[in-house]
């Protein structure tokens, strides 16, 4: 629906991406450990490769998880923006299908958080 | 006895006479150029004089009344500054829950000064005008009160220096002044629908009554006293939301589905803020007098059930996902402290993890969530606190395109998960925290698709730089005063030196 | 369903007195006694009568001073110059 108004309605959405310097705004989540409360927002580049993203940036958000070590990563399942997901780690976060705001989640089997809590 | 008094006009009378009795229809311009706010949001009004005051309270009798709240109110406030009052609570842990009203609740009575003097002006029925131009200025009491009472807090305790500057700027803040940005700027009727019904009637209770029975309850004599010099004005405020929702719903059968939508809306926008009220409730009260969930039990389910049954002879029917929300009185409160351990040290008030009684307490409220979701998380974090290894989140959260809280709240029926939702607009994806924000933003996409969304602002570089200190600069923060965990901070050390001076004593 | 109507008021010296007239006027009402505030509640209707406050004051009692009191409501109001009633519609 269009909004109820005194005149015409038209107005620029604050978050295009050339709002960010050339990068691209990604969302992640580590499912069941919710010890981080909610998934987290960067900004990358587009052009970083995917094993970049899960051997640099990753661990500096996650590491001080006592779980964050015992990922196998050849274990996790992913999905991008809620499909299935096999990431390429030799190709770009672009050319994975990673766009701006794509939200990545991943699982990480036989890792249930602190004492099973999925914290 | 009614025959000893002088014989006057009856309250009815009287009360017609110095509200309609004052009003005229404009002959030089067109009514519809005077008042030309009130009719673009779909709402027909056949007949102004439909609205029924419910309180016929004129301005003189107002003018009288509210001076004798005054007076009261400035005697309390004198008497606790002056008898150092803030040694009488009961903790200082509880002053943080007064930093989030300061910055997050009295600003927004100030916004609702402001709508009520906009609205006030644009009705064309002299009923509705009147209660809303009262209304105004019972909010700028609000804010004024507010700030008078917690000014003597500020003299003693952190985090309490800079409200307005914070309420425009600081992350978790943009959650209470999106709410009333987004009202302000809908039309009068949505206005009243959201603030006067949806927040004031249905909601604030949940606010003002339980924490300030809870204030009371740990010794805050200033915050009870202005709370409830506050809510008592807002009994009024109350009867203006009801009444603006009847008078829509008796005008025109086609105001139903907007009124009910307008409901849907404000309800779930109100539920979302009020997490911030239940976490108050549960951790910030040092003495506690009811939890969350038995607040909601009372004045949702059983206030609000007795108020839509009363409403669905109109065909109005109770608020979508009121539902979901009454699950989330499980949880919503753990969810929301849990977001702001993660991120205290970009908060201008302390978090901790509650002590074993108070965890104790927390388990009996919750028996069927607090065990087994919560409690071994605070466990561990009380231990990493206590080994020199306070758990801060360092990355910055993903929020919420509508409430803009981070998106740390759970699918309802699946409590480990987090609950994703997301909806597309002219080619950007926009994500929302649950059904009822997703369902407002797909609505009115245009509107919600500017929102000041504090995170992607920081990456945009418009928040004072690109590291975080610079941020909570910007944010006017003392550094290692105002943020950060409670243990180790200087309010406890004053509170503690405090408290060996009167054992000395 | 039960259709519950309810006034809070502030525990204090000036609330005294309306709390007591209500508990005299509606005797199927119940009193919760919170730290510094107390509910009634009463199942459809309410009734704060003036000419019983009156009495138990000892004083005229104009019945808007009820606004220095109040903190909360639920029901539809009426008020008047001798009464001010809360009710549900049934």
């Amino acid at each position: 629906m269009s909004v109820a108004s005194i005149g015409k309605y038209e107005f620029e959405p604050l978050d295009k991406v050339e709002n960010f310097h050339g990068n691209q705004l990604t969302y992640f989540n580590w499912e069941q450990h919710l010890l981080f409360c909610a998934p987290v927002c960067l900004p990358l580049p587009p052009e970083m490769p995917f094993a970049a993203l899960v051997q640099e940036v990753l661990p500096g958000v996650y590491n001080k998880h006592p779980d964050f070590q015992k990922i196998n990563w050849d274990e996790v399942t992913w999905t991008l923006d809620q499909a299935d997901f096999t990431p390429d780690m030799g190709k770009s976060l672009a050319d994975n299908g990673l766009g701006h705001k794509s939200l990545l989640r991943f699982w990480t089997p036989g890792l249930d958080g602190i004492k099973g809590s999925h914290s | 006895m009614s025959g000893k008094r002088k014989s006057k006009l009856g309250i009815k009378q009287r009360y017609s006479m110095l509200t309609r009795g004052l009003g005229w229809d404009t002959t030089y311009q067109d009514m519809d150029k005077v008042f030309p706010y009130d009719n673009y949001e779909g709402i027909i009004i056949h007949d102004w004089d439909g609205w029924e005051d419910p309180f016929r309270l004129t301005m003189d009798a107002y003018w009288k009344f509210q001076s004798e709240k005054e007076k009261k109110l400035y005697a309390v406030i004198d008497s606790f500054a002056q008898n150092n009052g803030h040694l009488g609570i009961t903790d200082a842990r509880y002053v943080n829950a007064l930093k989030l009203f300061l910055t997050g609740v009295s600003p927004l009575e100030y916004q609702a000064a402001r709508g009520f003097t906009h609205v006030g002006r644009q009705f064309r029925g002299v009923g509705p005008r009147v209660a809303c131009q009262m209304q105004a200025i019972d909010e700028l009491r609000h804010v004024q009160t507010q700030i008078h009472s917690m000014s003597h807090y500020n003299k003693y305790f952190d985090g309490l220096h800079s409200a307005p500057h914070m309420h425009d700027r600081v992350w978790y803040l943009s959650v209470p002044k999106s709410f009333f940005d987004d009202a302000r700027t809908a039309g009068p009727f949505e206005f009243l629908t959201s603030i006067s019904f949806a927040f004031e009637y249905v909601l604030t209770n949940l606010l003002f009554v339980p924490f300030m029975s809870g204030a009371a309850f740990n010794g805050d004599m200033a915050t009870v006293t202005f709370g409830f010099s506050a809510q008592s004005d807002e009994a009024r405020h109350m009867t203006l939301g009801l009444e603006v929702i009847k008078f829509m719903l008796e005008q025109d059968e086609r105001n139903i589905p907007i009124v009910q939508r307008w409901m849907d809306k404000w309800f779930w926008r109100g539920t979302r803020m009020l997490a911030l009220v239940a976490m108050m409730m549960d951790y910030m009260l040092p003495k506690r007098v009811m939890s969350w969930r038995e607040a909601w039990d009372i004045y949702f389910t059983e206030a609000g059930g007795a108020l839509f049954a009363d409403l669905a002879r109109y065909g109005i029917k109770p608020p979508k996902y009121a539902d979901i929300a009454t699950k989330e009185a499980e949880h919503i409160s753990h969810q929301a402290w849990h977001i702001f351990y993660n991120y205290t040290h970009a908060a201008a008030f302390h978090t901790w993890v509650p002590e074993k009684d108070e965890l104790d307490w927390l388990s009996e409220k919750y028996p069927n969530t607090f065990d087994k979701y919560y409690r071994p998380r605070l466990e561990y974090l009380d231990k990493e606190e206590k080994a020199g290894r306070r758990f801060y989140n360092d990355t910055l959260p993903m929020l919420c395109q509508v409430c803009q809280i981070p998106m740390g709240f759970t699918d309802m029926d699946d409590p480990t998960t987090i609950s994703f939702e997301v909806s597309e607009y002219n080619g950007d994806k926009y994500h929302t925290c649950s059904l009822g924000c997703r369902d407002i933003f797909d609505y009115e996409p245009a509107k919600y698709v500017q929102a000041w969304l504090p995170v992607h602002q920081i990456y945009q570089g418009n928040c004072g730089g690109a590291e975080v200190p610079d941020v909570l600069k910007w944010y006017n923060f003392n550094l290692g005063a105002d943020n950060l965990e409670y243990n180790g901070s200087p309010d406890q050390k004053l509170w503690d030196e405090w408290q060996a001076h009167r054992k000395k004593a | 369903m039960s259709r519950i109507v309810s006034i809070t008021l502030q525990n204090n010296d000036d609330a005294r007195p309306i709390i007591e007239a209500i508990e005299k006027d509606n005797p199927e009402a119940t009193v919760n006694i919170y730290p510094a505030m107390v509910k009634i509640d009463c199942e459809g209707r309410l009734i704060i009568k003036q000419e019983t406050v009156e009495e138990l004051l000892g004083r005229e009692w104009d019945v808007q001073e009820l606004h220095l009191s109040l903190v909360s409501i639920a029901g539809n109001v009426d008020e008047e110059d001798d009464y001010f009633e809360l009710s549900w519609n049934v």
